[in-house]
């Protein structure tokens, strides 16, 4: 993630409308009405396609692909008793990639006509024909099989543009005042709200129609101590999440409560805004006098809350194959799991280590039916038994490690864009033994509870990383004693991973994710999840953050 | 259609305000030609262009606030649009920060646009350029580089009237051995794109691409450090000289919420919290980074010292913040400028005992709000000083520290160069911070 893309709640309400990093800012303000309005008839969207792909072809392509694009938005944002800004954005308009002579050529359009989607998919054979000049290689694209006229629907119970805005108002009103009540000085509140229509066609045969939803609903609660001048915020503990506004409708069968004595809850599929709110507000103010963390090593006990963005920074990246390849050595960065180093053979992590990549998992932020370019979506292991065993690849990279077929993680932020290799859901499987966090906790002598993600940051080949989180808890002699502050732990990929000790079972397993995954130049974003159970990591070196200034 | 002129644009916005029965309407016109290309593995990866021009019309009535845009510009799409505003600002709740739109301005004319422009043929003529530098010596490029025009012009039903049209290109490009054991890395950006050195920045990467091969580990700990620029201001991400600046709100400090809160309430405001030799400004004239003439709410910008010898000079307040707090409201300005002395990166190195040169910093992020600790860590170029000469490439480390720290440990400032809008010079620091190692190349 580029900080960029994870901006301040505070920040994203005033400049909403001019973020262009956000799919639907700077998109079309409209009519809340408008979001329920259908988009065009599958029919239409079929004959519009078959003019861009009959003009491609007639240009020379040997493969085309077009995608007719309409992103619905809507964000809510308040502070304290206040609403900020209420934003509802439409964008509606094509992409269309080319291949011709073995280069790639892409163009987009806003004006969705037979006519102008034809002349847009020349302008992009053009632009594939110019290409020809720099090209090394020709493009080796893996073959995919046409699935005739199919369509697929993010499984929802209420579609969230289908909630009076003054329910979501008061909604987030009522879980600021629950924060402020138990103690939070200020809190920014938010709800994200994103429909994806998105039609898919390509000279493959293939007419995909998608109706892509996902929902986050979030906030900062910070408690200031005046006379001491000292301040601690508490962020939310809920996740973006491919669901309905049904996430919001608490239930206690999706939660979980931390190990006791930790007053923590985490959320499966259901979130308890209002719950989670009143706990912030407490937990913020109480931060403000907890105890600072003595540094060394200790014994991690990590919430899958927490353990998400670990899993995204330290594997999910470096597992990428465009990365791998040095294809965002200017940007993003490179990878340190090369493919002469997966030839080694070398460890990733511990025999505990099973990770799997997916765009499957329901109620994840990277569940669709099929991905970008066609190709229906699947799951795959990354690594098993502490082994990398495979990368992240689309339909353009598989014959680079011998595969026949794409994994099916191809994405574009919006129509405008260029679809490129984008991280799918990448998550630890639970251990297979039965296995409680407060069974882990009892069997730690000197250790660490984490819970929620926080400070972020790591190498551009992903080897040295440092985390913080939301909430600490010292435990000592297998009992949960007291909260802690100012902890950050910093570690090696393959020395964490390799320290790691086992997951608690499925029963405990929980979604992380985030809307702002960041790669490419220009920048483009994704949203991603990382699922896992409570896991342990032992021996990581703990360091203290707090500063006199 | 994408670069309108003054006169068109004010055209235009004047027929959107004929259309408007709120109680107050502003108009603003964004447009912009630009054009980009990618090269990673000495071949070029994606190139585009985007030519665009979008309105955006906020209409109020009372203290209720609507907006909506679009981006086709017959009368009828026009009148639409601000009819839409409407209905959505008839729609919306009161907001209790409301401020009324302000009225006529005079506003500086910064030198912020030059004749000069890129076309995809140039463009793809420096990235060849660049690769073939690299090729020729076995080293793999990847860069991007990406330019053009923009205007942005604005007008409301107070009288307000502004304009403004820029010229900007960047350019980075990170060199790598084919071994992958050395990486260097180099960036700009110009007004005028004539000005651009592609082929010497490549070179710059280059050279440090190969003199970073066998980097020998050094113990993490305090140390010496020469931040180079790019170690202290990035374009698009948090960097620990920007953190600082743009960290300088007055309501958060107010509300107790920043590294410039005040004990016992209120901000830092008079405060000396750094080095003498600090002085940070913002000057939208300068002819080597012209500023924007105005900010988003049409306010004028001009020549103001945020820090000034050590001390905080002013902090930035919004217009409802101004208002509630009774002082004038300060145009946000688009870039900085940190005063330095005359000597460069090379003259800084030649007077150091012991010490660490380091090209970029990378991943940054904010550890503890309080007391502005960053993490983060040295990339593509860290080398070892020794009696005032480079002597050995050295692995690259993790940093832990603040910005407020930093600018307390001062041994020498250089001269300022342009980066990412700003003019940064090099900093001489005793004492930074480094927690550990990295095996990243």
């Amino acid at each position: 993630m580029k900080r960029r893309d994870f901006v301040g709640l505070t920040s994203l309400a005033t400049g909403a409308l001019f973020l262009p990093s956000l799919p639907g800012f700077g998109h079309t303000p409209v009519d809340p009405a408008r979001l329920l309005e259908p988009g065009a008839d599958v029919i239409i969207k079929k004959r519009l396609a078959d003019a861009a792909l009959n003009a491609a072809k007639a240009a020379g392509a040997s493969y085309a692909d077009v995608r007719i694009g309409r992103s619905l938005n809507q964000y809510v944002f308040t502070r304290e008793k206040q609403v900020q800004n209420i934003v509802s954005t439409e964008s509606y308009g094509v992409g269309i990639r080319v291949l011709v002579n073995g280069c790639w050529g892409f163009a987009s359009t806003s004006v969705v006509t037979e006519a102008s989607l034809a002349a847009t998919a020349r302008v992009a054979a053009d632009i594939a024909k110019a290409n020809k000049l720099v090209m090394k290689e020709p493009v080796q694209l893996a073959a995919q099989q046409g699935y005739g006229e199919v369509s697929w629907k993010t499984p929802l119970q209420q579609n969230a543009f289908e909630v009076p805005i003054k329910q979501k108002v008061d909604l987030l009103l009522a879980a600021n005042a629950a924060a402020l009540d138990a103690g939070a000085s200020y809190i920014n509140s938010a709800l994200f709200q994103v429909n994806e229509q998105k039609y898919f066609a390509s000279t493959d045969g293939s007419y995909i129609d998608q109706d892509i939803h996902r929902l986050w609903p979030t906030f900062s609660a910070t408690a200031v101590d005046t006379k001491t001048g000292k301040f601690r915020s508490r962020e939310s503990l809920s996740a973006p999440v491919g669901l309905g506004f049904e996430y919001l409708t608490p239930s206690a069968a999706e939660q979980v409560r931390g190990p006791q004595g930790t007053d923590t809850v985490g959320y499966k599929l259901r979130y308890d805004m209002l719950a989670d709110a009143a706990l912030a507000g407490k937990q913020a103010k109480a931060k403000l006098t907890m105890k600072s963390v003595t540094p060394g090593k200790y014994d991690l006990v990590l919430d899958p809350g927490h353990l998400g963005l670990t899993i995204h920074e330290s594997v999910g990246h470096p597992t990428e194959l465009d990365r791998v390849l040095g294809y965002e050595a200017n940007f993003a960065g490179t990878s340190f799991a090369t493919l002469e180093w997966k030839a080694k053979n070398l460890p990733y992590g511990s025999k505990a280590v099973n990770i799997v990549a997916d765009k499957l998992q329901p109620g994840s932020v990277g569940n669709v039916g099929y991905d970008d370019e066609g190709v229906k979506t699947r799951e795959w292991d990354l690594i098993k038994e502490g082994k990398l065993v495979n990368y992240q690849k689309i339909r353009d990279q598989a014959h680079i490690v011998g595969q026949k077929e794409s994994d099916g993680c191809a994405y574009a932020q919006s129509w405008e864009d260029v679809q490129f290799q984008r991280m799918p859901n990448v998550s630890l499987r639970p251990g297979t033994a039965k296995m409680s966090p407060d069974e882990m906790v009892k069997g730690v002598d000197k250790g660490i509870y984490i819970a929620g993600a926080g400070s972020f940051s790591i190498d551009q080949q992903r080897f040295n990383f440092q985390f913080g989180g939301q909430l600490f808890f010292a435990i000592e002699k297998g009992k949960i004693t007291e909260p802690l502050e100012d902890v950050a732990y910093q570690s090696n990929t393959q020395e964490f991973w390799g320290a790691c000790a086992g997951s608690c079972d499925a029963s405990d397993y929980r979604l992380f994710g985030t809307f702002f995954d960041g790669k490419g130049q220009p920048a483009q974003v994704s949203s991603v999840s990382h699922g896992s159970a409570t896991t342990r990591f032992n021996g990581v070196n703990v360091i203290n953050t707090a500063r006199k200034v | 259609m994408a670069i309108l002129s003054k006169d068109e644009a004010q055209a235009l916005l004047k027929k959107v305000l004929t259309y408007s029965t709120a109680d107050e309407c502003e108009a603003s016109l964004r447009g912009r030609t630009t054009g980009n290309i990618r090269y990673a593995r000495n071949s070029v990866s994606t190139a585009g262009a985007q030519d665009s021009v979008s309105l955006a019309v906020e209409s109020r009535f009372g203290k209720r606030s609507g907006i909506a845009t679009c981006n086709e510009f017959d009368d009828e799409t026009l009148r639409r649009c601000v009819q839409r505003a409407e209905e959505i600002a008839k729609l919306a709740p009161e907001s209790p920060e409301y401020v009324p739109f302000i009225g006529p301005q005079t506003y500086l004319s910064p030198p912020s646009a030059a004749t000069t422009l890129l076309t995809a043929t140039t463009r793809a003529q420096a990235a060849a350029d660049s690769m073939a530098i690299c090729a020729a010596k076995n080293l793999t490029a990847a860069g991007f580089l990406d330019g053009g025009t923009s205007f942005v012009a604005k007008r409301n039903s107070k009288g307000l009237e502004a304009y403004q049209q820029s010229t900007n290109t960047d350019f980075s490009v990170t060199v790598r051995t084919a071994d992958g054991r050395g990486s260097g890395y180099a960036i700009a950006d110009v007004t005028d794109p004539a000005k651009l050195n592609a082929k010497g920045l490549t070179q710059r990467a280059a050279d440090k691409a190969l003199s970073s091969v066998n980097a020998k580990a050094i113990e993490p700990g305090k140390y010496t450090v020469i931040l180079e620029p790019a170690a202290l201001m990035d374009g698009g991400d948090l960097s620990l000289l920007g953190g600082l600046i743009f960290g300088m709100g007055a309501r958060e400090a107010d509300e107790g919420r920043s590294f410039l809160s005040k004990k016992g309430g209120g901000n830092r405001k008079g405060e000396k919290l750094f080095d003498d030799r600090i002085t940070i400004y913002s000057d939208p004239m300068n002819a080597e980074v012209p500023g924007n003439a105005f900010d988003g709410d049409g306010l004028p910008t001009k020549r103001q010292t945020w820090i000034e010898q050590g001390v905080v000079k002013d902090l930035f307040y919004t217009r409802f913040w101004a208002e509630k707090s009774k002082v004038p409201a300060t145009a946000y300005p688009n870039g900085f400028i940190m005063a330095g002395g005359t000597q460069s990166t090379a003259e800084l190195i030649k007077s150091t005992a012991k010490g660490i040169l380091v090209t970029r910093l990378w991943y940054i992020r904010e550890v503890d709000p309080q007391t502005l600790l960053y993490t983060g860590l040295t990339r593509d170029g860290t080398f070892y000083i020794e009696n005032g000469a480079i002597k050995f490439p050295i692995k690259n480390l993790r940093f832990n520290e603040s910005p407020i720290i930093m600018l307390n440990n001062i041994e020498a400032i250089g001269r300022p160069q342009r980066l990412a809008g700003c003019l940064i010079p090099p900093l001489k620091i005793r004492d930074f911070t480094f927690t550990s190692l990295s095996d990243a190349i």
